[in-house]
């Protein structure tokens, strides 16, 4: 290996290092590399988990419109839930109710009169798009009429969205800002 | 009236707070220590002043005063009065007064220090205190006031408003919204209090950190001032973020403790630079490498803080309009930027000055290895904050929004963890400024050995998952690893004065305390990386409804429903409770009693799971649904949760190795000696 010391090196050299002299533009080119290897890592990393992990966040309306092409991909999808149509089978834990289409733009829900008013206006709209949810499961203490559920999951080939989880958010009283609850 | 008083003595505490800033920046221009000195005055003064804020809403909270507005939202009549108390942080006007009084009572605590040695820092310590005081009360006078009042005017619309407006009458509601049922937990009540601890006690480290920018010290005299600051603040922080985990397992029912949600994400990144910190300032310390990096450390540290605050306590992250329709979402933006772009000014101004004092030398000294550990919480903070801003920014740049989730998270940050254990386990052996794969290899191969043995060990009873394997491995090497130093430290120090080897073990912690703390909550983090392990990768869940009498099994455990019945109680709820028998192996446990509360008040139900704790595993049994009246059948879902436990020891373990590390040493000396030598011994030394 070659030996190349700095003149400030040399001058509190330490006995350690002048039995293991690695030092300088060597060393530097060593962490150099060294860094460049984890970064190059560290962005494999994130590009390949957020190809895994990233869902296209649709309202009801963005769904239909996609169609076919949507079928069989990951996404995310919030609507309000129609109380009705909420159906439950203890037995296989297969929870049915249809969703119906609200606008995911605060602006548009705030022009609406605010989240409560636009969870009910969605579901009093008998003309919006809705969409049929399937999800097995535990049913979620928070569903109910006019309450926003948020869905991970595929659009079947039969028009059924296929939830794989399941999110609820309910207009409450309370201001704070609480992981959700069912899942 | 009590209101009144709490709220002049905010405005109060605001103006001390501009006055401070002011008389610092002119007895530092004026070179006059009398102006110090009063800055110093109005520093100390506001911890009184926004005591009496505090207790003034507290006393307005248990006295349920709902004429208050905040009062109003956040307590009802039903609650108990430890709740009451605890709405203080409840509610955002409450939490940011509450953070504000952490903050005056942490730079009070701070002044009170002999500022002999430090002159120079002063002044700028209390700038920065008082600047961060300062912007969080003006966001509580002047958007989240929790001393507003309800009117009521003549034709019968209710508003908010400091002082009586024209005509109207003083108006309170006959009950108070109450408290998010989901709040009304034990964890909730400390989760808050130790996460805000930890958030704000991280700005005294900050502070010293830009005293020293400004002063232009580059030696490490910031760092050893701060050393137990950043240690209880990072304890705190830990401990916050552990119990809030704990309570998220209690209380949302789906069997987990952590589900990457942005709220959660908030108060873990500023622990990841935090904890980066405390590494790498040993380095600087022992070495006087890494200055620049120290800085930025303790910078992103105090902004993230200020972003977790900010992030926890609105629902901003939902949307870019929701971020621009909150009143203090812009501010907060503003502060964080400009704070920010000061504070990276000021380190480019003083970057030459902060030059390393050596250079690292080997890609296997501890030096090299602590680089790389400071690396990956950084990387791992960079996932973090892409994940969190995520959505915002996809909505920016396509107008679409894209959400990660938690799988996102897993996958990116998994290996950096299983990175990090494996330095765990190979730094504490590695050799300052020189050390080669030989010297290391010497050092290493009889923990790894044995390791390799826990490997065979898992792979014998079955388990072939290797995720799972690779990190049982790691831990077990840590774990070895750690003990092996104990054992050598205790070793030498028997052979070398003879002691006995338990008094040698004894006074090898207490005499390296910094280190032997250290090691101790590596042994608690390798205890909580055996509970995440066995929890991710191994849980068990089934769900089913039974009939009186029938049974479900699941991972050697069965579960017979018994009977369920229906009451309710006096503070507002309709409990479902079941009864469950649990058996192990044909073998009669105990009973579980999974129920659902439904509070009448907030119309919101609760689940409480039935709990089966032991060392190995959890039995989480939730109650899902039941035959209404006749409850001859009910549904339950269950989870077998292995090792969580270890979680929660882990825990333990690694609060007990924190307060080892952050207990005074030489100072505890100078405590005993008489008041009017206090201080000297140090001088002297130093």
């Amino acid at each position: 290996m070659v030996i190349i010391f700095a003149e400030s090196d040399i001058s509190h050299m330490s006995k350690a290092k002048l039995l293991h002299p690695t030092t300088s533009s060597i060393g530097r080119n060593k962490f150099l590399i060294g860094g460049l290897v984890i970064l190059a890592a560290l962005l494999y990393l994130i590009i390949s988990a957020a190809a895994a992990g990233a869902q296209f966040f649709y309202t009801v309306d963005e769904l239909k419109a996609r169609g076919s092409e949507a079928v069989g991909k990951p996404v995310r999808i919030a609507g309000a839930v129609l109380g009705d149509t909420i159906q439950y089978d203890a037995d296989t834990l297969t929870l049915t109710f249809t969703i119906a289409h609200m606008p995911a733009d605060t602006q548009l829900i705030n022009d609406d009169g605010g989240l409560v008013a636009a969870l009910d206006a969605a579901v009093a709209d008998g003309s919006r798009n809705r969409l049929d949810i399937v999800y097995v499961g535990v049913k979620p203490d928070l569903l109910k009429n006019a309450a926003e559920a948020i869905l991970t999951g595929e659009l079947g080939e039969n028009g059924v969205f296929y939830a794989n989880e399941l999110l609820l958010r309910c207009p409450t009283r309370y201001e704070e800002a609480l992981p959700g609850q069912a899942r | 009236m009590v209101a009144d008083l709490g709220f002049f003595a905010l405005l109060t505490v605001f103006l001390l707070a501009l006055y401070g800033c002011a008389a610092a920046a002119i007895g530092i221009w004026r070179r006059q220590p009398a102006w110090i000195g009063s800055a110093r005055m109005a520093t100390l003064l506001s911890f009184p002043l926004l005591t009496i804020s505090a207790l003034a809403l507290i006393f307005s909270l248990i006295n349920l005063d709902f004429n208050l507005e905040y009062v109003a939202s956040v307590t009802s009549r039903s609650m108990p009065l430890y709740l009451r108390a605890t709405a203080l942080w409840g509610g955002q006007a409450g939490s940011l007064l509450f953070w504000s009084w952490l903050l005056s009572a942490f730079a009070s605590a701070v002044m009170l220090r002999d500022w002999r040695r430090d002159r120079d820092l002063q002044p700028w310590v209390i700038i920065v205190c008082m600047v961060t005081l300062g912007f969080f009360l003006s966001l509580i006078l002047f958007f989240e006031n929790p001393f507003l009042r309800l009117w009521q005017g003549v034709t019968g619309t209710v508003w908010t408003a400091l002082w009586q407006p024209a005509g109207a009458q003083p108006y309170a509601p006959i009950d108070g919204n109450g408290l998010n049922p989901l709040l009304r937990h034990p964890g909730m009540v400390v989760h808050p209090p130790l996460l805000y601890l930890g958030f704000v006690s991280f700005v005294i480290p900050f502070a010293f950190a830009i005293a020293a920018l400004v002063t232009g010290r580059s030696d490490d005299r910031w760092i050893r001032l701060t050393r137990r600051w950043t240690l209880v603040a990072w304890l705190f922080l830990s401990l916050g973020n552990l119990v809030g985990s704990r309570w998220a397992y209690d209380v949302l029912g789906w069997g987990g403790y952590w589900g990457w949600d942005p709220v959660e994400i908030a108060a873990f990144m500023p622990w990841l630079t935090g904890t980066a910190f405390l590494h790498s300032v040993m380095i600087q310390e022992k070495r006087g490498l890494f200055k620049h990096w120290n800085m930025l450390l303790i910078i992103l540290t105090y902004d993230l803080v200020i972003f977790g605050t900010f992030l926890t306590r609105s629902g901003v992250l939902s949307s870019v309009h929701a971020f621009a329709q909150s009143a203090i979402g812009p501010l907060f933006f503003l502060f964080i930027a400009s704070t920010l772009i000061v504070s990276l000014f000021l380190l480019s101004r003083r970057w030459q000055q902060l030059k390393s004092e050596t250079r690292m030398t080997s890609l296997l000294s501890r030096e090299a290895l602590f680089l790389l550990n400071n690396f990956l919480f950084v990387s791992i903070l960079v996932i973090c904050f892409l994940g969190v801003i995520f959505p915002l920014a996809s909505e920016i740049l396509t107008g679409q929004k894209v959400t990660v989730g938690p799988v996102y998270y897993e996958t990116a940050t998994g290996p950096l963890w299983a990175a990090l254990l494996l330095l765990m386990g190979v730094a504490p052996l590695s050799a300052w400024r020189a050390s080669t794969a030989r010297t290391l290899g010497r050092a290493i191969w009889k923990p790894l050995l044995i390791s390799l043995a826990v490997v065979l060990l898992l792979l014998a009873t079955g388990m072939r998952n290797p995720g799972a394997i690779l990190g049982l491995w790691l831990s077990a090497f840590v774990f070895l690893v750690t003990l092996y130093e104990f054992w050598r430290g205790a070793k030498a120090r028997s052979s070398n004065r003879g002691e006995n080897i338990v008094a040698a073990f004894w006074l090898l912690v207490v005499r390296n305390r910094r280190r032997y703390g250290g090691y101790i909550i590596h042994l608690g983090v390798v205890l909580i990386a055996i509970g995440v392990i066995g929890i991710e990768f191994f849980q068990l869940e089934t769900q089913g409804s039974l009939a009186v009498g029938e049974r479900l099994e699941l991972g050697g455990y069965s579960m017979e429903y018994v009977s369920l019945a229906e009451f309710q109680t006096a503070d507002g709820r309709l409990v479902d409770r079941a009864v469950v028998n649990l058996y192990k192996d044909d073998q009669f446990l105990r009973q579980l009693y999974p129920r659902r509360d439904f509070y009448f008040e907030s119309q919101q139900p609760m689940n409480i799971p039935g709990l089966y704790s032991t060392i190995e595993s959890d039995v989480y049994l939730r109650l899902v649904d039941w035959e209404p009246v006749s409850a001859q059948s009910a549904t339950f879902k269950v989870y077998l949760n292995p090792l969580v436990n270890w979680v929660w020891m882990g825990g333990i373990v690694f609060m007990v190795g924190t307060l080892v590390a952050a207990w005074p040493e030489r100072e505890t000396v100078e405590m005993a000696a008489p008041a009017r030598f206090r201080g000297r011994p140090a001088e002297a030394r130093g």
